[in-house]
């Protein structure tokens, strides 16, 4: 049995269905991420595990015990919130005592577990500032400290990072993982970053429309996503729409292409093909196989140690990244043939993508 | 400023000061020259002493009484209800437009029950509760500038996940950061009841605004010391709110964090 386990867990706000019957475990010392656009239920499920929200129906356990109907003061779970959680009327080092002092611990014993934490988020010199005196970053350290001070069994963070800016939000991103990894603490991390997502955690389950698409290991997320909804969450995807035209071949707009997974599948078949833009290959036409989509470069947006070229292929507008000296070789209004090697292609049925066609699909960072 | 707004600013000032500098003049007056004689008069009055000790316990208590109503109350609405906002606001103003008068003849309506004990309704504490309700819009006010300068949510869910109770979360954690406004509630409370007339005038009690009126139809001169007196306990209420409101730390604002 998981140490934490979300069985059959549903939350209804009057007509409103923010989470449908999820089921997630969670191993002890695992970290787990929710991931998805706002409103996909992941907040509200960090809510109900924290004790803040009742489950319409379904249950939290934790360690075999039935916690869904404990208040949250006696949960001991430690929670880190988005910002602005520290008690603006204590120092740093009195905001991570208050949960001792709750515990009744005698006063040395908590004065060395503060200083400890203190020391362990970098923080010593800060101990005697308060909330106002100290930068987004420092407070949500301080609020870290706060949370572990406890020894909760559960590490819950909803969206920690979001109000810090983007250096902060990955110094603070790797030094929470550390801490988590040094300390064994069963985390679940809430954010809409995927990147953020993909980068700490041990499994990331992706939310979308309060249903759980997809949970698995960062890479198996990527390379693997099982939905198109996960494909074009996560990272950028191009998209085909083809037809299954021999055994491992799919056709696309009158090009045939070769794709591993479309092996096995009935002739005839529509089917959504997906690529990552750094699988794609691009050539210039003219010496190209045939094997490809051709198409015109219509643009090149510089992303440091890439280039992702878009390529207007008629019906599709592809994406392709490349080194920047390969991208220099194929100026804007080149004509290309894109193509792929056959097991760089992933294959999922057709029939599942109206369900998902109206989600958004976040620009690839 | 330009020359024509230090122009109205100046005659702001006369309006408020030159009436205050007469009475102060007129309250030093003795005979042909000055002395403190009228101030030493009121001072040794027994009556200024008790009316003055009277009022200020009856202030304490209404102080103490509005508190303990107002803050969980509006810790409550913050919180949970926010919704019924508009509606409690809309109650809490209503002293605003109901004249004292109507509502000390509501109250003395109430006590007519049989359940209300007769030495209450002997006591000058028979007053409390019209004070408090007429203090409701001032603490309201108040505790609700307060409370929405704070993230009473977040607050609350972080106290309450460390393992804190609500008693703990709203008396260590709610409340230092609500305090500028549980005191400025407490200083309007203060003056309020340091200078209401109709409700102790009708309900027949002596307290120190109706000594003050006493004096001013029998006594000139130290009507005026008695008006610069209560002018200053005034000015002291109003001098601890900004005083409390400016105190380091206590504030509610937090500077750091980006969004």
């Amino acid at each position: 049995m998981a140490y934490l386990e979300l069985e059959k867990l549903h939350k209804e706000f009057g007509d409103f269905t923010a989470i449908e019957e999820i089921d997630v475990s969670v191993q002890a010392g695992e970290f787990l991420s929710l991931l998805g656009p706002s409103g996909c239920g992941k907040t509200t499920a960090l809510r109900i595990v924290a004790g803040f929200e009742r489950p319409t129906s379904g249950r939290v356990v934790v360690e075999g015990k039935d916690l869904t109907h404990v208040p949250p003061n006696h949960r001991d779970m430690g929670m880190v919130f988005q910002a602005y959680s520290l008690f603006p009327n204590m120092n740093a080092a009195d905001n991570v005592e208050f949960g001792l002092r709750v515990r009744g611990q005698n006063g040395a014993e908590r004065r060395k577990r503060v200083e400890e934490l203190l020391e362990l988020v970098g923080l010593t010199a800060a101990a005697k500032r308060y909330p106002h005196q100290l930068s987004g970053g420092m407070q949500q350290r301080v609020a870290l400290a706060r949370a572990l001070a406890i020894e909760p069994r559960v590490l819950l963070l909803d969206e920690p990072l979001s109000a810090l800016d983007a250096k902060v939000r990955v110094q603070l991103r790797e030094e929470i993982r550390r801490l988590q990894t040094q300390l064994g603490i069963t985390t679940l991390y809430v954010t809409h970053d995927q990147e953020e997502a993909l980068s700490i955690s041990d499994r990331v389950a992706v939310l979308s429309q309060g249903q759980i698409e997809q949970i698995g290991a960062p890479a198996e997320i990527y390379n693997a996503p099982g939905t198109p909804f996960v494909a074009e969450f996560i990272g950028t995807m191009n998209r085909l729409e083809a037809t299954v035209s021999d055994e491992g071949r799919v056709q696309v707009n009158g090009t045939v292409l070769p794709v591993t997974e479309a092996r096995g599948l009935p002739r005839g078949e529509r089917v959504l093909v997906l690529v990552r833009p750094e699988i794609l290959e691009l050539q210039r036409a003219d010496g190209a196989a045939s094997a490809a989509l051709v198409g015109d470069v219509v643009a090149h947006i510089f992303l440091g140690a890439i280039t992702r070229v878009k390529v207007d292929a008629g019906e599709y507008e592809l994406s392709a990244d490349l080194p920047g000296h390969k991208a220099a070789e194929l100026p804007v209004g080149s004509r290309v043939a894109a193509s792929f090697p056959a097991d760089g292609g992933r294959v999922l049925a057709l029939s599942e993508q109206p369900a998902t066609s109206g989600a958004q699909a976040p620009a690839g960072r | 400023m330009s020359k024509s707004g230090w122009f109205w600013v100046a005659i702001g000032l006369l309006y408020f000061l030159l009436p205050l500098a007469a009475t102060a003049e007129f309250s030093l007056k003795d005979g042909d020259s000055y002395s403190f004689a009228a101030y030493r008069e009121i001072l040794d009055d027994p009556q200024f002493r008790d009316t003055f000790f009277l009022s200020l316990k009856l202030a304490a208590v209404t102080i103490f009484v509005a508190l303990l109503l107002f803050v969980p109350t509006v810790y409550w609405v913050h919180l949970r209800l926010p919704h019924l906002r508009p509606l409690v606001q809309f109650l809490c103003a209503l002293p605003f437009v109901v004249p004292p008068i109507v509502l000390i003849v509501g109250i003395l309506y109430v006590y007519n029950y049989k359940w209300v004990p007769a030495n209450y309704l002997g006591s000058p504490y028979y007053l409390i509760p019209g004070y408090v309700v007429l203090g409701f819009p001032f603490m309201f006010f108040a505790l609700d500038n307060a409370f929405r300068a704070i993230d009473v949510h977040t607050l609350t869910e972080a106290s309450q996940s460390l393992g804190a109770g609500w008693t703990r979360t709203l008396l260590r954690v709610i409340l230092p950061n609500i305090s500028a406004g549980a005191f400025a509630g407490a200083f309007l409370t203060f003056a309020l009841v340091m200078g209401e007339f109709t409700m102790a005038s009708l309900a027949l009690f002596s307290t120190f605004p109706t000594y003050i009126n006493y004096i001013g139809q029998t006594k000139a001169n130290p009507a005026a010391a008695l008006t610069i007196i209560s002018f200053g306990i005034t000015w002291l209420a109003l001098l601890g709110i900004l005083l409390v409101g400016r105190r380091p730390g206590r504030t509610a604002v937090q500077v750091g964090g980006t969004h």
